[in-house]
């Protein structure tokens, strides 16, 4: 069958390309819409957790953690130092900003109620009584069609006081932040959430017990909340059998940068890079050279290491990581040493600055970089690229600094001949560029 | 300071949250709306209407970079320069778009038009390279049709209409 995978059916954009597909009247006549809330609405919240543990679904905003043991973290009946009842708070994540990630966006755009229908679902399993949809501050357009799904799934009743007549209260809010990467960090976006700096907070305590507003919450990525509808009505089987061992379900991967067909596709996690790069209608203007697999922070693979499959314990075993699917190809045109550098100057734009390592590690490397594309580099500089990154991996609050070694440190490993090319000739001056990234200029940030 | 619209945009929202400063980003996301930047004047009035003091606003309005703490062009171009745009020719944009503007990243033009901005990776990798004006997004780009947006948005701020924001015609907000 399709992509050698014969229990493979798409599971969120079975209908994306048809139109209307986005409507409330679309999803309940075309897509078995709130059907799996009403089967969900019947079933004990033990249970539904249960259905979605045994789905093997893991979470697809990057670090891919089984889905239904974050929900059963939940406490079940939280109490304040009075004695008096906590509400818990349910949180889905919205905030696409992980360079070469754009599945969530498709998901707003296209099929918003399937993650309605997930988060209600998620609401009733956690036993949580109030969502918030925590949107990326430039999304103006989709928090719109957000805010009109939402509305009309108020208008339907699947929102709101008593839903489907089964005594549970769900209520979902929209919030919309105001422009920093690392606000998809989930303890960064609670604390945006709740309307103070996007910074990440030092766990323990887990959003499950102290969360939004210091209640037990649960934050979860949109895709995520997109794939429970289809587990709870078709069954968590079907679900699990579509995976591989220790990951259930399809995967939504945005392939971009140099292939013909640019785009999402959802896709087994059985197939190769270099299969998922045919069907993204092959490698354009060159050969290939390099693939970041999971977003901006997964370390890069050379051409040769892309018939390595795709699921996250395959990624992992390669040495990089599944991260939120936004698969980046290179072809041979492109200086390594240029596109890691596009990628730090981010990463140094982006660090909250609460750790030193973090805040000056990403500016050093960034700057580092810079010099060696100048024709000011040295050898040493390469060693000295591996030592910060040891001073920064791990030693910092949150996984960011440690995003931003996967760049930093893999391209120095796999294309060090390139490295030594730039600093020998003089930089890309050298090379015979004459057209430089100086007009990058420094400050343009505002 | 806070137009009477804000304010009950906000008051609205209030019910929805268990906090008086959550209220704090989607009322200084109204104010970057309605004045194109956060001034000093309106960081003062967001504290005073929530019941904040100064610090905690300031601290939050310097954080994101949506906050502009200077004024602004009337559109706000913004290229982005990340790595699956630059892979399909960003900076030939932003060079294309400087040259057109006579400006740099980070500079308004002197005719108070635009503002040319660099920003990081905004979710439209698969139809890059891409820019967004004020609020819109416009994506698939390469230099004529650049060109020709720019000159359409001139245009339009000449015949005084609203650019870059056609999803204002309906409240976002619940």
């Amino acid at each position: 069958m399709m992509y050698n995978n014969e229990h493979f059916e798409p599971v969120i954009t079975p209908n994306v390309d048809k139109p209307g597909c986005e409507t409330l009247d679309f999803y309940l006549k075309n897509e078995n819409g709130y059907k799996g809330l009403e089967k969900a609405l019947k079933m004990k919240a033990a249970d539904v957790i249960e259905e979605v543990k045994k789905s093997n679904l893991r979470g697809r905003g990057g670090a891919g953690f089984p889905t239904g043991m974050k929900w059963s973290f939940m406490p079940a009946n939280p109490v304040d130092a009075n004695g008096n009842p906590k509400p818990k708070y349910l949180v889905c994540n919205a905030d696409e900003g992980e360079p070469g990630t754009f599945k969530d966006r498709l998901i707003f755009t296209k099929t918003p109620h399937r993650m309605i229908e997930g988060m209600i679902i998620a609401g009733h399993a956690i036993g949580s009584a109030k969502g918030f949809v925590y949107i990326r501050g430039e999304w103006f357009k989709e928090a719109r069609l957000m805010k009109k799904a939402i509305d009309d799934a108020y208008a339907k009743g699947f929102l709101g006081k008593n839903i489907l007549g089964s005594g549970f209260n769900f209520d979902l809010v929209l919030y919309m932040g105001a422009g920093a990467y690392i606000c998809g960090e989930e303890t960064a976006l609670l604390n945006s959430l709740e309307g103070k700096r996007g910074e990440p907070r030092l766990k323990p305590p887990f959003p499950a017990q102290v969360g939004a507003f210091g209640m037990p919450s649960c934050v979860n990525n949109v895709e995520t909340f997109a794939a429970v509808p289809y587990i709870i009505d078709r069954g968590w089987e079907k679900y699990a059998k579509m995976g591989i061992e220790r990951a259930g379900g399809t995967r939504m991967i945005g392939v971009s940068g140099h292939v013909n067909k640019p785009g999402v596709y959802e896709l087994p996690m059985t197939l190769t890079i270099n299969e998922i790069i045919e069907i993204a209608g092959g490698v354009k203007g060159g050969k290939l050279k390099a693939v970041i697999p999971g977003g901006a922070s997964a370390p890069m693979l050379r051409a040769d290491e892309c018939g390595c499959k795709t699921d996250y314990d395959s990624l992992a075993k390669a040495g990089t990581m599944a991260g939120s699917g936004g698969l980046i190809v290179m072809n041979d045109t492109v200086n390594i040493v240029e596109a890691t550098y596009t990628l730090l100057k981010f990463y140094e734009h982006e660090s909250c600055g609460q750790c030193s390592q973090c805040r000056e590690g990403s500016h050093w490397l960034a700057r580092m970089f810079k010099r060696i594309l100048d024709g000011g580099g040295t050898q040493d500089d390469l060693d000295y690229v591996s030592h910060i990154c040891s001073n920064m991996a791990g030693q910092t609050i949150c996984a960011f600094a440690d995003a931003v070694t996967g760049p930093a440190l893999s391209s120095v490993r796999k294309f060090r001949s390139e490295f030594e090319e730039l600093i020998v000739n003089g930089g890309l001056k050298g090379l015979g560029r004459t057209e430089s990234i100086s007009h990058r200029t420094e400050g343009a940030h505002v | 300071m806070l137009s009477e619209q804000i304010k009950t945009m906000i008051n609205g929202l209030r019910p929805h949250f268990p906090t008086e400063q959550a209220l704090l980003i989607p009322l200084l996301n109204e104010i970057q709306n309605e004045h194109g930047w956060v001034s000093l004047e309106s960081m003062k009035a967001a504290g005073e209407f929530l019941n904040l003091p100064l610090s905690k606003v300031r601290e939050v309005a310097s954080f994101y970079t949506m906050y502009k703490l200077r004024p602004q062009g009337k559109v706000d171009v913004q290229i982005c320069t990340n790595i699956s745009c630059w892979l399909n020719g960003a900076d030939k944009l932003m060079a294309c778009a400087s040259k057109k503007l006579g400006i740099h990243a980070g500079q308004t033009t002197s005719d108070g038009k635009f503002t040319l901005n660099q920003v990081e990776c905004l979710a439209s990798c698969g139809t890059a390279p891409m820019l967004t004006m004020n609020e819109d997004y416009y994506e698939n780009l390469d230099e004529n049709s650049l060109i020709k947006l720019l000159d359409q948005a001139s245009a339009d701020l000449d015949a005084k209409k609203v650019v870059g924001k056609s999803t204002r015609k309906e409240g976002v907000w619940p």
